[in-house]
């Protein structure tokens, strides 16, 4: 009888350990916390791409599959971390020699960016000595790259303003680059002499999210693909046999999968959108004129990603180049930008930086700043009248601004 | 590391012995003996790979013995439910023979995750010229920490083993080689040592696809066992004491040379070397019957100049188990059935530091809890239910990710 009783009572005890299963598993974070997932309305078959891109960005290097020899980091997520902005300590180095209107990207030296990590047995690349410009650069969120990949040209050349026309002091203009080899134009593009208008890159110096995937795995992780075929190697020590894994190292289909994964991840969520604060915020982000360049609602064109087309987005950028003054002038040209004019970077999804970046603020294109009120003070140039109305602004003001970006 | 083809046949030996003796068994009950081992109690780390149950056929001069590890797997991580599976961990034979008198071999081959890995985890032939001098020779398992050599599943009130003893020290790990080994006894004291030079580690532990230090990457190198990869012998040594009735502590050291320095005579670098440290503790609390046991390890990697800080020059982690038994007695028809509650604390460190750009310390660490209940039919066999929860830092140290599972599994000796 007691055997009985102590074999249901066991019985018993598995039972409800079987039926709290769920509960004693770690719930998922709140949506609007983390940088991760589709963006909504994909189709079950584009949910299963989007996994296996996800796949690709976290997929880690080794020598053995190709890994440099030269190399940054060894994965797409190790600089993205979490899908959020980087981190100083991934941080990238491009260089150039620059004499008034000569620029030369030093391909020959090993140019233009530097590869500061080798696979074992292989020497480094270091800083030529005929580099006189260098920019430094952490990485930034790749959420939502998918709507701003989906707009159209025309949409991004409404706000520039390049002679300044309106007298507003902003005169945002397009980056317009030489498009790669593989660059196929859609309808949304508009070419000026050859030339397109870049919209990804600190600087706008790639046209598509494809430019910017290749140029990422041969220049950061030194993978060549079959849009890239040539791989890295040190032209300090003169071995150009580069590493000994076949070209390319990786597909075609390993390529499109990252593009559609970084098509395809959802935008960045707001926080707290509707708070009494935050909404003052926002309205001061209006009147004093930050929405000049960080301009928050765009209309996404049509695209063959049904869930992308006619989307209405809030990225808080133009996607136009400024002048932003000589505290921030790294002197280092790209495509028509030069090197004190930058991208205005989406704002969307900065209130989670700090979940990305180790509970810190690293902010501006190289991290040098560590708190929203210090980015706005590195606001010169075109953003000068800007930088002096946020000086201006009361503590209580201040607070709701800082609040609102918070929120985004 | 998979020896498919090396171990085809010896695989087929087992297994058609295993067969002879089933069918004796079933014939004649009393040719084969059962030479138990109680191995609930710890003996001394060092004896861990004799003191397993055996099963002897008449007069045959090989005793053979093995165990296996089954279990469900319930988990999931951030609300990523990975849902219900079973898993097959592991199947394990070993087969012990006396050759002459104080000539002993043992082997040990472990079949694990269905056929997807199949190593020899030891095979050694011992010579005793004395209790104080032993000399050992072939796949050796090295004795760093005391999971290594103590790690058959029936043995833990755990499903999984230590994330620090499986994936920072390499467990199980085991290399060709040859050694000493010896025990002196003074009343109620033990001292042990051993010593050995084996094959040791390359330069897979630097460079590969987890993309952090990682010493179990040695063992994708399948030449491990025929060839050193760069000429230089590891060490490994370890000095154990033991008080009966108290408990155990182990000192442990390995290290040695990891990279490729010279190549056909000529010198590419200077020699790197890998050093591992361990301390392990067993003790049993006699008032509650209450058995803590164990480890902590620290490891260092002499990196190449300017190497990518993903890799870490310093790892250290370790676990501790607390078992305690609340209910002996029998039960449903077993003897000295054992009922016990169990605690395993665990911490590992990947990349001990700080960053070259910011001074920040460097995360990547795994942290985790796992209470549990056990029961024992007997000392040879455990049903165990295990709840894990594990918190794991990215290298920046962002929110973590937090992983639970729920797990039942068996393990028994056979
Ligand atoms: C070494 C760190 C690092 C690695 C590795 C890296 N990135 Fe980046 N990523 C950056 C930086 C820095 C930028 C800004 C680049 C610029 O200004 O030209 C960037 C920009 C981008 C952008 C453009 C985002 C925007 O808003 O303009 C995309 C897309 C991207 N990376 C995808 C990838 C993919 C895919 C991989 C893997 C193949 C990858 N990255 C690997 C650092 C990295
Ligand atoms: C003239 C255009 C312009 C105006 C006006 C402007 N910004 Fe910016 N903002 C930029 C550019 C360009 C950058 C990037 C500079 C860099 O990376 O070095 C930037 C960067 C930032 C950043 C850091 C973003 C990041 O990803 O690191 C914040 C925060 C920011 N701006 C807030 C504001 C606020 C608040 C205002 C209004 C007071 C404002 N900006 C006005 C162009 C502008």
């Amino acid at each position: 009888m007691k055997k009985a009783s102590f074999a249901i009572t066991l019985l018993c005890l598995f039972v409800i350990a079987l039926a709290s299963c769920e509960k004693l598993l770690p719930p998922a974070p709140k949506d609007e916390e983390v940088l991760a997932g589709t963006i909504p309305g994909l189709t079950a078959e584009q949910e299963r791409e989007h996994l296996v891109g996800d796949e690709a960005f976290g997929t880690i290097f080794s020598k053995e599959e190709g890994l440099g020899p030269i190399f940054v980091q060894t994965s797409c997520a190790n600089c993205h971390i979490g899908n959020g902005k980087g981190h100083p300590s991934a941080e990238l180095t491009r260089y150039a020699y620059v004499n008034g209107s000569t620029v030369d990207y030093l391909t020959t030296k090993g140019g233009p960016q530097l590869q500061q990590r080798a696979v074992i047995g292989y020497a480094p690349e270091s800083l030529p000595s005929e580099a006189n410009v260098f920019s430094k650069r952490i990485a930034p969120a790749v959420m939502g790259l998918g709507y701003i990949a989906a707009l159209d040209d025309q949409s991004i050349l409404n706000n520039a303003d390049s002679s300044d026309a309106n007298g507003d002091g902003i005169s945002g203009r397009p980056n317009y680059v030489n498009p790669t080899d593989f660059f196929s134009p859609l309808a949304i593009h508009i070419s000026s002499g050859g030339k397109y208008i870049g919209r990804f890159g600190k600087k706008a110096e790639k046209v598509a999210i494809q430019d910017q995937v290749v140029f990422a795995l041969k220049q950061d992780i030194g993978i060549t693909s079959d849009f890239d075929m040539q791989d890295l190697y040190n032209y300090q020590i003169g071995i150009n046999t580069g590493d000994n894994v076949p070209d390319p190292e990786v597909s075609a289909s390993f390529v499109n999968s990252l593009v559609f994964y970084m098509r395809t991840l959802k935008a960045p969520p707001r926080r707290n959108a509707e708070d009494a604060d935050v909404l003052a915020g926002e309205s001061i982000f209006n009147s004093i004129g930050c929405v000049s360049c960080h301009i928050p609602t765009f209309t996404t064109a049509i695209t063959d990603i049904s869930a992308l087309s006619n989307q209405t987005f809030h990225p808080y950028s133009d996607f136009l180049l400024h002048d932003m003054g000589s505290a921030l002038d790294d002197g280092y040209p790209e495509g028509s930008a030069n090197g004190s004019e930058w991208r205005t970077p989406p704002l969307w999804g900065i209130g989670l930086a700090k979940d990305s970046q180790g509970g810190q603020l690293f902010l501006l294109h190289d991290g040098r700043a560590h708190s929203f009120e210090e980015a706005i003070s590195f606001h010169g140039g075109e953003a000068t009248s800007r930088r002096s109305a946020y000086y201006n602004l009361s503590p209580t003001e201040k607070d709701q601004l800082i609040k609102f970006l918070e929120s985004l | 590391m998979k020896l498919f083809t090396l171990n085809y046949k010896i695989i087929c030996i087992l297994l058609v012995q295993t067969c002879v003796i089933n069918s004796f068994a079933q014939k004649d009950s009393s040719l084969v003996k059962r030479i138990p081992s109680d191995t609930s109690k710890l003996n001394m780390n060092l004896d861990a790979i004799y003191n397993r149950p055996f099963l002897q056929i008449g007069k045959m001069p090989v005793a053979l013995g093995g165990y296996i590890e089954v279990n469900t797997d319930y988990s999931g991580t951030d609300g990523v439910n990975e849902g219900l599976s079973f898993q097959f961990r592991r199947l394990t034979m070993f087969m012990s023979s006396t050759i002459t008198k104080k000539i002993k071999f043992l082997t040990e081959l472990e079949f694990e995750d269905g056929t997807k890995e199949i190593n020899i985890e030891c095979a050694a032939i011992d010579f005793e010229f004395h209790p104080l001098l032993n000399l050992r020779g072939g796949i050796i398992m090295n004795p760093i920490g005391a999971f290594n050599q103590n790690h058959d599943g029936p043995k833990w009130e755990f499903i999984e083993r230590p994330i620090s003893a499986t994936q920072m020290l390499p467990a199980t790990w085991s290399n060709a080689g040859f050694g000493l080994h010896g025990k002196l006894y003074k009343s109620d004291w033990v001292l042990a040592y051993e010593a050995y030079l084996t094959n040791g580690f390359d330069e897979n532990i630097i460079s590969n696809t987890e993309g952090k230090t990682f010493l179990p990457a040695t063992k994708l190198n399948r030449d491990r066992f025929e060839e050193s990869f760069n000429g230089k012998a590891m060490f490994t040594g370890k000095v154990a004491i033991k008080k009966r009735k108290i408990g155990e502590i182990g000192f442990s050291y390995m290290g040695g040379v990891y990279n490729q320095y010279q190549l056909d005579g000529v010198i590419l670098d200077k020699k790197r070397k890998v050093d591992v440290f361990a301390i392990d503790i067993s003790t049993n609390i006699l008032k509650t019957n209450t058995a803590i046991t164990g480890e902590f390890a620290w490891v260092l990697v002499d990196l190449p100049d300017d190497y990518i800080q993903n890799f870490g020059n310093k790892q250290r982690g370790g676990y501790l188990d607390i078992v305690q038994p609340i209910l002996k007695r029998k039960m449903f028809g077993w003897e000295n059935a054992v009922l016990n509650l169990a605690f395993r604390t665990e911490y590992v460190d990947w990349n001990v530091g700080t960053f070259e750009a910011t001074g920040d310390n460097i995360y990547e660490s795994v942290f985790g809890i796992a209470p549990g209940i056990s029961f024992r039919p007997s000392g040879q066999t455990v049903l165990r239910f295990n709840y894990r929860y594990q918190w794991q830092k990215d290298i920046l140290g962002n929110p973590p990710a937090r992983t639970a599972a729920i797990q039942f599994g068996i393990s028994s000796y056979f």
